[in-house]
């Protein structure tokens, strides 16, 4: 039977069984990794796989069940044990599939699969991480290890089905190249970084020579790192960093945490809760993005929403769930696993670009600090609080003076939006969540 | 033979399926090969606003298959147990090799012969309504603990593990892995509007009775209410380096990320960890003595067989302040010529095992706690962490305290917030002036994520005092 036959199967099952509702997920997909260390091919891993999970609804009660086993007697099981499950837990008025007419796909062609990504021979892609790493351990002679090139790839299908009649389902594919390489100085310290390229077709990866060097200039400009003394100064986050920055906005105006007050965001909507430069879009209809699909996870039609407009939070992300419990509509963000209830998810979740570019940002910084890297968790989403280990490079008249390690970043995220001094031309996207640089001023900085 | 047991009773298994299925990986030659079978049943219910919102169970099964060939590594997985199916796994695994065949040996003979974690019922088999009661009863704990806690989440999770290894050595090993977890968040907010979060769990490899007699659902949940209580008041941490003291239990994350990454020997092997090359060299103060230990009944961490099949021991790591073991797999004590410890782990069936911790802590020491909050003239007492997050490499750890406090005058004064702490693994310990005599292990919480794998384990530590180590504040 293929995937959407089972799924829809599933449904039907359910109904027949007693549901008052069902939506079952499947997917299947096939994945591929190699990594090559110091030039000999370290490992390789090729397979696939497909998971089911169904839930179901008798009147205001939820429950669901997953399983791998796609035989007669496993779907058989999947279906009676999420149907008495839904039995014991408890009504609740806002629980149920979205309103009929709030179900759709986007008709367009997204440009998410690309069937070169499977297409490569074992020896091919081999190829891509072996010269990946090739390009970063010869890039200097500091380099003499590495934790390895790595090509990956992989393809997926998705199918969504659910009792109003809704089934969809679309395909992406995925491919990536990195490098790790380790560099040690005079001293015998040690440092390592990263770079990578991601694409959902092989056409579009960057060079795996291209991914090397730059994994081999952001591991070199790491060697002697030293701390520095506790400062107040202007923070320069480089884009990667400043994309985590955007991962903590996009748990913010999740509606779950919205509905149940544990978000420094609640409440606040249409209300100035950052400068007036900054705009954050999620957008899951970019053609070829990597968080864009047709519809979410309940089958509603994906869209672009401001959620940031010029320092007015103008939307929170919602699933029909948080919606229903904040009295507002869906904003086709639901996102699920295979059991449990839905969450929400981002589609392209990014940060407006503004006009300079990062060297002129820089350029303006008379001591600051330029950070390449967080490490840790120290992200308070209830108080905003924010204090997370970095990494980087110290600033010094308007250049890069030497690297600097072990010391923290710290902060409120609400004063953080507001402080908001820069934002740089840069936005790229290497994955689903994408800011530029951006300066903030009036955060703390703890070494020494 | 072992045709009673679950793979041989379920699947049919047969030792010439065993045979022909290990013969396929090493078809093109290759040093080893083993097949790792697995069957996870999971349940979880989740109480939120006071009803139980969601319920649900899951299946999955299914095979890996690896081929170790010189330093060399070829994986594939099935999660269809038709032979054919392993078998066609098997081959492609296989392809990481290039020489002529070999043949398995294969033994049935069980080796391990002891239980950890025996349980007359695995709560996954156990009766949904009594999960959904402790769930509940944890929410009414939290909210009657104070007018302040206005939301309460709880989880209540467990899941069987049954696992099947089997390696083209002779080697041969079955477990059925139970683990049970409560997990409670709270949010406080007081009349002042300010808004704080609390959150506490536990649980290990335990039966539900565990939850009804021992650590009750109340207990998890008045300990997530306090906390977020606790934070209501709290000002903002010091910044700059400082004399830090560590509560017990919990907080032996410090030796996870600080101390334990650094020692699992792949980093080692390819000479990529701080900590290479440091076996037999002063790591720590001679008061600390570390140990990873995955043989300590029933906890989160513990496994009779690690997911390679041998049995999980206790290894120390730093004695009195050396540095004496790594953490190995099959592979590096191989390839480094050192013994297995028996910590190849693994998520699932889907992934490549390698040397992960267990249960891993510090030894008690002679200090009276009191003594070394005492001893602090101006400092951050931790009591609580979230995560912790390590750079191997350079060795630079950071973990979050989500309970703090000021030390003054050696009196603990004011709770902190925003208080993360910074500090590097090769010489965090050696600062360590004081360690208690109140060893703790936690509570039963911890998931450890390496290389996109996660697994479950265990920390624990005494009290100890570390002389110096940056608090990254926002203070003066």
């Amino acid at each position: 039977m293929e995937l959407k036959e089972v799924a829809t199967d599933v449904v039907e099952r359910a109904m027949r069984a007693g549901a008052t509702a069902a939506e079952a997920v499947a997917r299947e997909g096939n994945e591929f990794s190699t990594v090559v260390r110091l030039g000999e091919v370290e490992t390789l891993k090729e397979s696939g796989a497909k998971v089911l999970g169904v839930r179901v609804f008798h009147g205001k009660r939820a429950a669901s069940t997953y399983t791998s086993d796609f035989s007669a007697a496993g779907l058989g099981q999947l279906v009676s044990s999420a149907v008495s499950l839904a039995r014991i837990t408890s009504e609740d008025p806002e629980s149920g599939l979205p309103q009929a007419s709030e179900l759709g796909k986007l008709d367009s062609d997204l440009d998410l699969y690309h069937q070169d990504v499977y297409s490569l021979s074992t020896e091919q892609r081999i190829e891509y991480a072996r010269r990946a790493e090739k390009a970063a351990t010869s890039a200097d002679a500091r380099i003499q290890n590495s934790e390895g090139g790595s090509f990956d790839a992989a393809d997926g299908k998705k199918v969504l089905a659910n009792s109003l009649g809704f089934v969809g389902e679309y395909k992406r594919s995925y491919c990536s190249v990195s490098a790790v390489p380790v560099a040690k100085d005079a001293n015998g310290a040690m440092q390592r970084d990263f770079w990578y390229s991601v694409a959902r077709s092989i056409k579009l990866l960057e060079s795996p020579e291209e991914v090397g060097r730059v994994a081999a200039q952001r591991t070199l400009r790491r060697l002697g790192a030293r701390k520095v003394k506790t400062s107040q100064v202007p923070v320069i986050f480089d884009p990667l960093v400043a994309r985590s920055l955007l991962d903590s906005i996009a748990e913010a105006v999740n509606g779950d945490s919205i509905y149940r007050g544990a978000s420094f965001l609640a409440g606040k909507l249409g209300e100035k809760v950052a400068g007036d430069n900054v705009t954050v879009i999620d957008d899951g209809t970019m053609p070829g993005g990597f968080g864009t699909s047709p519809f979410d996870s309940e089958g509603v039609k994906t869209r672009r929403t401001v959620v940031i407009d010029k320092g007015v939070l103008s939307s929170y992300l919602l699933n029909t769930y948080t919606a229903k419990k904040l009295t507002l509509h869906t904003t086709g963000n639901a996102s699920r696993g295979l059991a449990g209830t839905p969450g929400i998810g981002v589609g392209n979740f990014y940060l407006e670009a503004g006009q300079r570019t990062p060297e002129q940002i820089i350029a303006d910084v008379k001591e600051g600090l330029y950070v390449t890297e967080f490490l840790g968790f120290g992200v308070n989403l209830v108080t905003g609080d924010f204090s997370r280990g970095a990494s980087g490079i110290w600033i010094s008249g308007g250049r890069f003076a030497f690297p600097v390690e072990e010391i923290t970043v710290a902060g409120n995220l609400k004063d953080m939006l507001n402080e908001v001094s820069e934002i740089g031309s840069d936005l790229e996207f290497r994955g689903s969540v994408a800011a530029p640089t951006i300066r903030i001023d009036g955060l703390t900085v703890a070494g020494e | 033979m072992h045709n009673s047991s679950f793979f041989f009773q379920r699947y049919g298994l047969t030792q010439n399926d065993l045979e022909r299925y290990l013969g396929a990986a090493l078809s093109a030659g290759g040093d080893y090969a083993d097949l790792y079978f697995e069957y996870h049943t999971t349940t979880s219910v989740s109480v939120d606003e006071s009803i139980v919102k969601s319920a649900s169970r899951g299946i999955s099964a299914g095979c890996g298959v690896r081929v170790i060939s010189g330093e060399r590594t070829g994986y594939a997985y099935t999660d269809d147990l038709a032979p054919e199916k392993i078998e066609r796994a098997a081959r492609t695994a296989a392809l990481i090799a290039s020489g002529p065949a070999k043949t398995p040996i294969v033994d049935l003979k069980e080796k391990q012969n002891r239980d950890l974690y025996p349980l007359a019922l695995p709560s996954v088999d156990a009766d949904v309504r009594e999960k959904v009661e402790l769930a509940m009863r944890a929410d009414r704990a939290a909210r009657a603990h104070d007018p302040r806690i206005r939301e309460v989440r709880v989880g209540y999770a467990d899941e069987l593990r049954q696992i099947l290894v089997i390696g083209s050595d002779g080697s041969f090993a079955e477990d059925s892995q139970p683990l049970a977890r409560i997990s409670v968040m709270c949010i406080g907010k007081n009349e002042g509007g300010q808004s704080s979060r609390g959150s506490a769990g536990g649980g290990g490899r335990v039966s539900l009775d565990f939850f009804k007699t021992e650590k009750t659902p109340e207990h998890f949940a008045e300990e997530a209410a306090r906390q977020a209580i606790i934070q209501l008041d709290a000002r903002d941490a010091p910044a700059g380096e400082m004399e830090v003291v560590l509560g017990p239990g919990w907080p032996g994350i410090l030796l996870h990320e600080a101390i334990g990454h650094g020692l699992e020997a792949d980093f080692n092997r390819k000479g990529t960890s701080a900590f290479t090359g440091l076996v037999g060299k002063r790591v720590a103060s001679d008061k600390c003595t570390v140990v990873d230990n995955g043989t300590v009944p029933s906890r989160r961490g513990s496994l009779n067989v690690d997911d390679e099949g041998n049995r999980t021991n206790e290894t120390v790591l730093i004695e009195k302040g050396i540095l004496k073991a790594y953490l190995s797999d099959k592979l590096s004590s191989r390839l480094m010529g050192i013994p297995n410890t028996g910590n190849g782990r693994r998520e699932s069936y889907e992934h490549i095992p390698m040397p992960r911790m267990t249960n891993t802590y510090m030894l008690a020491g002679q200090d009276s706690p009191e003594d070394v909050i005492k001893s602090v003239k101006r400092g951050v007492f931790a009591a609580n962490f979230g995560g912790g997050q390590v750079d191997i490499t350079n060795g630079k750890f950071v973990f979050s305290a989500s309970e703090a406090y000021m030390i003054e005058d050696g009196k603990i004064g004011a709770p902190l917030k925003n208080c993360t702490l910074i500090g590097n693994g090769p010489d965090v310990l050696t600062r360590v002036s004081m360690v208690g005599n109140d060893l703790q292990l936690d509570e039963g919480v911890g998931t450890c994520g390496k290389d996109g794998q996660s697994v479950p384990v265990g920390v624990g530590i005494p009290t100890i005092k570390v002389d110096r180590i940056t608090v990254g504040g926002t203070a003066r």
